[in-house]
């Protein structure tokens, strides 16, 4: 994986020191809240319900033991002992005292990680496919570019007070795992005949309270001009976005009110025009690209036979390898999810014993490597299929070995009114009582592929637009309620779910949940997912389902 | 109408309510009820506390006085802020005797 060189090393070191010093004026009473409120944004410091709330940047989700293993000792050290992974690839700290943050500042660049730019109108940790690197489909190591797309955005200064924030993800897979088309900028790899890499370049993509799919701006660019690319994409934003309406401010607004054909002039004339251009020469990405080089594989054999014996002598194993285990593109590897979603707990946390431990499985399993995955999962990406049964036996152990990877109960959820200032309703308890109700794992096998995701409010840090269920949580004159909706996805023929009906009480939520499975184990027709079901047959019948019985219940 | 003054303490973010003596609490049951003709006044000796830069965005929340003498938010958010996220295992309570500094 990367490391820092003397330039990282300095930057971060700078800008601690700055932050260090703009805390101890605000703990002395010379700099007000709001004049202290955009910095503390800067290096990813907010206030919430309880504490202040620290995020951390895990740049295109790749981690390693010893970064987690920090993280670990921060969440002893200075929180409640545990932390949250969040559909951004960060990590958070919920019970945070700013007098201590600078401390843990310098803790994290110990082990080269930072906050900057994790929030503020800025551009934000760039994420990527949680198996880059090693899923079997990749044309490419997506990393290459994101790391590149990390140093040239930090701290850059044209695009360093943007009217709002600014989000980039990148695939390298034709099966998006990054959800690209709901970002700002989203880079889809491609090959063309002639064997090149290059860029499909998306545009105006986003979740929040005006939903948008991306555009494609541009099918083709090289490599070597991506920067560049995205350089005019950014400078036409911060020319016309606005900033005089918050709610208004995102590129999604004027890409769809301008439309994408004005939009993409203006960035093809900018691209066109001279000056300076950040471009890439072949022997920097190739620099880049070392960090990113396979770890020293052993030269080994797909064990299919085997690993089927074990599954079938043992099924809790065939259940957790069928559903938490990936292909990999090295023969006789494994990439191995880790469920952060065992029945009842918060989606996406993990505790400090927990990230100790899975530190050390990464340390004996995976070349001391993890990933995050922005459905709030943990994956370790380089496991021998050999080892696989006993790894397996030691996350069970740890009660990380949930198998429910890409089903139901893998639901994505924002922390809620349990700790957002901005929430409306609480989206946590809503994704624990679906993970009870739902506990039979033949069941939920048989369910298949789905997914569920909660939002508590219409900010959408939950992603529920894009959920095959969607969740969102309103209020409404004090008491909190669920609106579901239907059909979302966010892979690539990413849409936005259609609203189901009038919000539900949130006891209501597991029967609904309920009524609309089995009203598409109804109806699926062979090997349906249900996505492919609801794209079928519609809305109706499952509105019927769930407000009939609502309405029977409450008669 | 019963109020309380609530506010997150500058420091290290804490959630802390007026109490008497214009001291700032972290366990609500320590905090001072107030009634309407109160509680202007409370929350201006808590403006003043956020321009000495003690506590942050304090404002008047609605409670009611059980049983058991503990008030209670009215609002789902700020009972929350005073007991604590409603999932979890009880490691993110709020501690009965708190530090009332």
């Amino acid at each position: 994986m990367y490391r820092y060189d003397e330039f990282d090393h300095r930057l971060v070191a700078e800008r601690i020191r700055q932050f260090r010093r703009q805390v101890q004026r605000r703990l002395a009473g010379e700099l007000t809240e709001d004049q202290f409120k955009p910095l503390r944004l800067k290096n990813g410091v907010y206030l919430q319900l309880h504490a202040y709330m620290l995020r951390i940047n895990i740049p295109y989700g790749t981690l390693s033991s010893r970064q987690l293993r920090k993280f670990a000792e921060i969440a002893r050290k200075y929180d409640r002992g545990f932390g949250h992974f969040t559909t951004r690839q960060n990590l958070q700290f919920h019970w945070i005292k700013l007098e201590q943050v600078p401390d843990i500042l310098e803790e994290l660049a110990s082990v080269e990680v930072t906050t900057i730019q994790s929030s503020g109108n800025c551009v934000r940790n760039i994420t990527s496919d949680q198996y880059a690197g090693v899923a079997r489909d990749e044309l490419a190591d997506p990393r290459v570019y994101c790391e590149l797309l990390r140093q040239y955005s930090v701290l850059h200064p044209e695009f360093s007070y943007l009217p709002r924030k600014f989000k980039i993800a990148v695939t390298g897979s034709p099966i998006d795992r990054a959800a690209v088309a709901v970002h700002d900028i989203g880079l889809r790899l491609h090959k063309n005949a002639a064997g090149e890499i290059g860029f499909e370049v998306l545009v105006g993509g986003g979740l929040g309270r005006t939903p948008h799919v991306a555009h494609t701006i541009r099918d083709w660019i090289e490599p070597e001009n991506v920067l560049a690319y995205v350089e005019s994409i950014l400078r036409v934003y911060n020319i016309h976005g606005r900033r005089d309406n918050i709610h208004k401010a995102r590129i999604k607004i004027i890409v769809n009110q301008m439309g994408i054909d004005r939009y993409r002039e203006l960035v093809e004339q900018d691209y066109a025009a001279g000056g300076v251009k950040p471009l890439l020469p072949t022997d920097e990405i190739e620099r880049i690209a070392a960090y990113f080089a396979p770890p020293d594989y052993e030269r080994l054999e797909d064990i299919d036979d085997e690993l089927e014996r074990l599954a079938a002598a043992e099924p809790a194993f065939g259940r957790w390898w069928k559903n938490n285990v990936a292909p990999h593109k090295q023969p006789g590897y494994a990439i191995v999810n880790v469920s952060l979603k065992a029945p009842g707990a918060v989606p996406g946390d993990i505790t400090a014993d927990g990230m100790d431990a899975l530190a050390d499985l990464a340390d004996r399993y995976s070349f001391g490597e993890l990933r995050v995955s922005h459905r709030q999962n943990l994956v370790l990406p380089y496991v021998r299929q050999r080892d696989l049964h006993t790894l397996w036996r030691a996350l069970a152990d740890l009660g990380l070995a949930t198998p429910n990877v890409g089903l139901m109960t893998d639901v994505i959820a924002c922390p809620g009114l349990d700790y957002c200032s901005l929430a409306n309703a609480r989206s946590l308890p809503v994704a624990r009582d679906i993970g009870m109700r739902f506990v039979d794992a033949d069941e939920l096998a048989a369910i298949g592929p789905m997914t569920i995701n909660i939002s508590g409010c219409m900010n959408a840090c939950g992603h529920h637009h894009v959920g095959n269920i969607g969740i969102l949580g309103v209020d409404k004159r004090g008491k909190e309620f669920f609106q579901l909706t239907l059909g979302g996805s966010s892979d690539k023929n990413a849409s936005l779910g259609d609203r189901l009906g009038p919000g539900l009480a949130q006891e209501d939520v597991p029967d609904a949940i309920r009524a609309i499975v089995d009203t598409y184990l109804d109806l699926r027709e062979e090997g349906e997912r249900f996505l492919d079901t609801y794209r079928r047959v519609g809305i109706e019948p499952f509105k019927q389902a769930v407000y009939g019985s609502v309405e029977e219940a409450a008669a | 109408m019963q109020q309380m003054v609530i506010a997150n303490r500058l420091a290290d973010g804490a959630v802390v309510f007026l109490a008497a003596g214009d001291r700032w609490c972290t366990w609500i049951g320590d905090g001072r009820v107030l009634d309407e003709a109160e509680a202007e006044l409370a929350l201006a000796t808590a403006r003043r506390h956020e321009a000495e830069n003690l506590v942050v965005e304090p404002s008047l929340i609605e409670v009611t006085v059980g049983d058991d003498g503990v008030p209670r938010p009215v609002a789902i958010r700020e009972h929350i802020r005073a007991f604590g996220p409603t999932v979890g295992d009880g490691s993110t309570r709020p501690q009965v005797a708190g530090d009332n500094r």
